[in-house]
């Protein structure tokens, strides 16, 4: 039994996942050129239209800026991608 | 027309002018009339990678001020076929040539050669604006480091901002093992962080230190591991589909990844 590879198995223990972890963080700010508060603003305005129609999840919330390719050309367009996990619709607004 | 592809990196010391140099004389290796132009004016490198140093007699600044013709300054490599070497100034600094003007000269070389490769500068500012005017495709080169990767995150927004669109990746310097311990991004990672087409891995290679020494591109020696990637990638920019070596799996992992470079190991 290789001990070394015991303790390296553990996903976000190498240090590459924390090249990368650091990297997508830095780069979030990077590519928009907004600070994390800006992007703490947006989300809270976000947030407050969605939570008047939609219980979330907040802890499994993500927000981030990124990139992702246009279907039309296959160009890359930067991308805010929000992941809201909805526990239920509120029933009273329906 | 031929085509102008602009080699830059954001970050420096991350490999351009060696991957410069090594595509262009694999394109010449292939059959194709190619011009290395060196954009780093003042702090030029590509003559020497080149082992061209001592056969400048014009420079690139020169054919721009119009003190010598356009093929006054093209050396010609003698060792491949129509492989030829605009140095750049050395004594000049980056604002000695307008974004016309190298525009133009791209232009003007595209007319009569097949390939164009432009070494970028370091940095994102004049330099590297005259680097890529006149291109119509762009490489992007970094290692698996997060200085370098952040760097090539914003040159690529910077080139797609100048209409370039589609950049390719060209990952250098990976190091098979440390990759194999997680102690280095994959290509996975890097793809994944960076969202391009990826045009080629070239894995750690002492040869290119080697190489460098005598001023012969390591493509042209076929023991060479990163010369055998960079083979790939040329036939992959010549439009080839050339399968990418895989960097993730942990069994037998050099023997595959010699067998990927074509290599057969006793």
């Amino acid at each position: 039994m290789d001990l070394f590879k015991l303790f390296n198995k553990g996903e976000g223990n190498n240090s590459k996942d924390i090249a990368k972890e650091r990297l997508q963080l830095l780069l979030i700010h990077d590519r928009a050129n907004v600070s994390p508060q800006f992007l703490e603003m947006i989300k809270g305005e976000i947030m407050n239209v969605i939570t008047d129609y939609i219980e979330i999840d907040e802890t499994g919330l993500e927000f981030k800026l990124t990139r992702t390719k246009r279907d039309s050309d296959n160009s890359t367009v930067p991308a805010l991608v929000a992941n809201i996990p909805i526990k239920k619709m509120k029933e009273n607004i329906r | 027309m031929g085509e102008v592809i602009v080699i830059t990196s954001g970050k420096g010391g991350v490999g351009k002018t060696t991957t410069t140099a090594n595509i262009g004389t694999g394109l010449a290796l292939e059959g194709k009339s190619v011009v290395l132009l060196d954009a780093d004016i003042g702090l030029r490198n590509l003559d020497v990678v080149m082992g061209l140093e001592n056969r400048i007699v014009y420079d690139l600044v020169d054919v721009i001020d119009g003190i010598c013709r356009m093929k006054q300054a093209l050396i010609k490599d003698k060792r491949y076929p129509n492989l030829y070497l605009m140095p750049a100034a050395q004594t000049k600094d980056k604002n000695a040539v307008t974004p016309e003007q190298m525009l133009k000269l791209t232009k003007d070389l595209a007319e009569e050669y097949d390939y164009i490769l432009v070494d970028c500068p370091a940095g994102i500012e004049q330099g590297f604006k005259n680097a890529i005017v006149g291109a119509n495709r762009s490489i992007v080169v970094t290692t698996p480091e997060v200085s370098a990767v952040r760097d090539a995150d914003r040159i690529i927004g910077l080139l797609e901002a100048n209409g370039l669109k589609n950049p390719q990746l060209i990952i250098n310097r990976v190091k098979i093992d440390m990759v194999r311990r997680g102690d280095m991004m994959n290509i996975d990672d890097m793809v994944d962080i960076l969202a391009i087409d990826l045009l080629g891995v070239i894995p750690d290679d002492e040869y290119i230190v080697v190489s460098t020494n005598r001023g012969e591109p390591a493509i042209s020696d076929s023991k060479s591991l990163a010369g055998q990637a960079y083979k790939n990638i040329v036939k992959r920019i010549l439009g080839e589909n050339v399968p990418f070596m895989s960097l993730d799996s942990e069994e037998g992992f050099m023997a595959r990844l010699a067998k990927a470079f074509g290599f057969r190991r006793k």
